[in-house]
């Protein structure tokens, strides 16, 4: 188990130092460099630039020099100080501006998971166990439609329906008297009337394909001899299906997670910009279309990160519940 | 075992040998999943909209008339009722009268059933070239009047007509798909295809890229590489470029199956025959390995061309992916973005339906081809 481990950390290292160099890379791409732009946007202001400001600058960032050089100065005030750059539109360093967006992505994206499983698991249990049935058809054609209305097709059709049938708009996560203030009851409860609607549309996708997986696992374990054997013995018929091949069916599932992730993660970006949450992904919309590259990269490399995170954490989970792939990786 | 015996005429007769092309197989067993076989008729409807845009379409996608800022759709009505309660076959659609909306005081428009406006088919029309070069002057539907209101699906912000914008993101969104996999595909054949025939530290170099690629949320990575194009690119351009970022990330799913293929056949005994006889691997790759896994390769380039239609379109609703004057599924749906444009014109929801109905019809199509190409199947 502990070589295990050791082996997907350093593979996690190695996959984390790609994101930061495809994240640096994003950075460079446009063109000119960030500098220039910051200087014209101020002279643009109004505002007189100081040269030796303009120096310091140019000596942090190291423009002008190699990719390797700049790439060096920005990867290491990142991991060595945690600066991640300046925002030139909001004035400030990206630090300020990302943590609490990057809190309620992770919040969205794991409530999201979380309702996935709690609606995946009862409904491919039962499709699988009472197959052909109406509940089953149900359940499959279901699923092809949450495969294929895009999420934010559906954020906007849900968008749509609540105000034309209850008057309101959905959208944000919380009403304005609780935006700043601290976790309480009632900020929760406000945070879950509002939160519903996201984490619905970014969990159906996933659900349906959970639904499918768990099915098709399930139906593979339910004719095998030792369901027959337990039934033999007597077991009541609940406990035959969930003590047994329910917990064997549940091991790929835990693996899917991990492709699951990147996909969630991108959705959540585009269904956060048409719900206008305060996630990563409409600040992120936003620093590109303003070219705010440092700002851009940062939420980039943040939400490959949390991607390659949540990926380990899937890849541990498993090889915790499967000892197959704990003994199967020497 | 029963031992039979053969009558001397039946010996002698010639036996008939049935012979069925692999193409054939292929379609005998296609047509028995009847889902794909509707979808591939959906599909083929969708790419012949896209082929006769300009005939089908109305008017002009980018002509407008501020006189008739989201106008509600008409819809087509083929039958007029006359004085004496008689039918006839009337192909028309009605006019509009504008009211006002006391609660938002704005001018509002509602179809009006008394103003008759007749469709002719095959309507002559100003001259225009289909697909860029084939020259023509009727239309497959018109009216009258060139001031008469004709929005079957209704209108948009400056008053164009839905229906014809929704041809002409047709063709861009489905032509995008395709150039997009077709792209993709030869990234992946060529790069699958070496690591899967030579294998060793080219092998595993290439599955760790692939595998990190995948890993990857690929939404922040479009949106990043779009966002980079330059401003000043023409609409051509920025659609190769585009096309080229969806396939930057779209070739590593093709890799891998191609990869595989090349894996499992590189060991069978044609293989070893033919390098034996002296092939060269060039010779080997096109002509012998190729050609037996082409329709898998298919299979797997059709179910890729969803998620090119929908990175596309995703992309051009967040308004990073093609720009105005193209019009495709995504630029249409971005116009539908916020809640007081949906509140006032839920028609322009209508592209997404086609998005749906066209990703569910490739996908079944995909399955149903996936299965007829498995040699091994039932």
């Amino acid at each position: 188990m502990l070589r295990f481990i050791i082996n997907r950390l350093i593979a996690m290292v190695l996959t984390l130092w790609a994101v930061s160099v495809v994240a640096f890379a994003i950075i460079q791409l446009p063109p000119g460099d960030y500098l220039t732009t910051y200087v014209a946007t101020l002279n643009s202001n109004g505002d007189r630039v100081d040269p030796s400001t303009i120096e310091a600058l140019r000596q942090q960032y190291g423009f002008g020099e190699p990719f390797l050089v700049q790439y060096w100065k920005w990867i290491s005030g990142i991991v060595g100080r945690g600066d991640f750059g300046q925002s030139f539109e909001w004035k400030a360093p990206v630090t300020t501006l990302i943590w609490g967006r990057l809190g309620n992505s992770i919040l969205i994206e794991g409530l999201a998971v979380f309702a996935m499983w709690t609606i995946a698991l009862p409904i491919g249990i039962y499709a699988a166990v009472r197959k052909y049935s109406l509940g089953d058809y149900l359940a499959t054609i279901g699923g092809f439609i949450g495969l294929a209305v895009p999420n934010f097709l559906m954020a906007l059709v849900l968008m749509y329906l609540s105000f034309v049938w209850f008057g309101t708009t959905i959208g944000g996560l919380f009403s304005p008297e609780f935006e700043n203030a601290h976790w309480s009851l009632p900020r929760i409860w406000d945070f879950l009337s509002r939160a519903w609607a996201p984490v619905l549309v970014l969990a159906t996708a996933g659900t349906a394909e959970l639904i499918r997986i768990l099915r098709a696992n399930l139906l593979d374990e339910l004719k095998k001899p030792y369901v027959t054997t337990a039934r033999a013995k007597g077991l009541p018929e609940w406990k035959v299906i969930l003590k047994y091949p329910v917990r064997v069916a549940l091991n790929p599932l835990v693996s899917t997670i991990g492709w699951l992730l990147p996909t969630l993660v991108s959705s959540s970006v585009i269904v956060s910009v048409v719900l206008n949450l305060p996630t990563a992904g409409p600040l992120l919309l936003r620093s590109l279309t303003s070219q705010d590259m440092y700002l851009a990269g940062a939420l980039i490399m943040l939400l490959g990160v949390l991607t390659v995170i949540g990926t380990l954490v899937s890849d541990l989970l498993l090889a915790w519940i499967d000892p197959r792939i704990r003994y199967g990786s020497k | 075992m029963a031992v039979e015996t053969i009558s001397p005429a039946e010996a002698a007769a010639p036996r008939k040998i049935r012979r069925e092309s692999q193409l054939a197989l292929m379609w005998r067993r296609f047509r028995q999943h009847q889902l794909a076989v509707v979808s591939l008729w959906l599909v083929i409807t969708f790419y012949l909209i896209a082929a006769l845009a300009e005939f089908l379409a109305p008017t002009d996608p980018s002509a407008y008339s501020a006189r008739f800022t989201y106008a509600p759709p008409q819809g087509l009505h083929l039958f007029l009722q006359n004085e004496d309660g008689g039918w006839s076959f009337q192909p028309h659609v009605n006019g509009y009268k504008s009211e006002v909306d006391p609660q938002a005081m704005r001018r509002t428009f509602v179809v009006d059933p008394e103003v008759v406006i007749p469709v002719r088919f095959f309507a002559p029309s100003e001259p225009y070239q289909l697909a860029g070069f084939i020259p023509m002057s009727v239309k497959l539907m018109g009216v009258e009047g060139p001031r008469d209101p004709f929005y079957i699906l209704g209108a948009d912000r400056l008053g164009r007509d839905l229906l014809s914008r929704l041809i002409h993101g047709t063709r861009i969104s489905l032509s995008i798909g395709l150039a997009g996999v077709t792209l993709s595909l030869l990234f992946g054949i060529i790069i699958g295809g070496f690591a899967g025939f030579y294998g060793g530290w080219f092998d595993s170099a290439v599955m760790r890229i692939v595998e990190f690629i995948r890993s990857m949320p690929t939404i922040p990575l479009w949106l990043g590489l779009a966002a980079a194009l330059p401003k000043d690119w023409t609409a051509l351009q920025t659609y190769f470029a585009i096309t080229i970022i969806l396939s930057l990330i779209g070739w590593t799913e093709l890799a891998r199956v191609v990869r595989g293929r090349f894996l499992s056949l590189r060991t069978e005994d044609f293989v070893t025959a033919a390098q034996l006889d002296g092939a060269s691997d060039w010779r080997i790759i096109t002509r012998h390995m190729v050609p037996s896994f082409t329709s898998h390769i298919i299979a797997a380039a059709t179910l890729a061309i969803p998620g090119m239609i929908l990175a596309e379109t995703a992309l051009s609703f967040l308004g990073l992916g093609l720009q105005a004057p193209i019009v495709s599924w995504g630029t249409l749906l971005q116009e539908a973005q916020n809640i007081r444009t949906l509140a006032t014109a839920p028609w322009l929801l209508a592209p997404g339906i086609c998005v749906v109905v066209i990703i569910l019809a490739l996908n079944f199509f995909g399955d149903g081809l996936r299965d007829a190409a498995d040699p091994h199947g039932r």
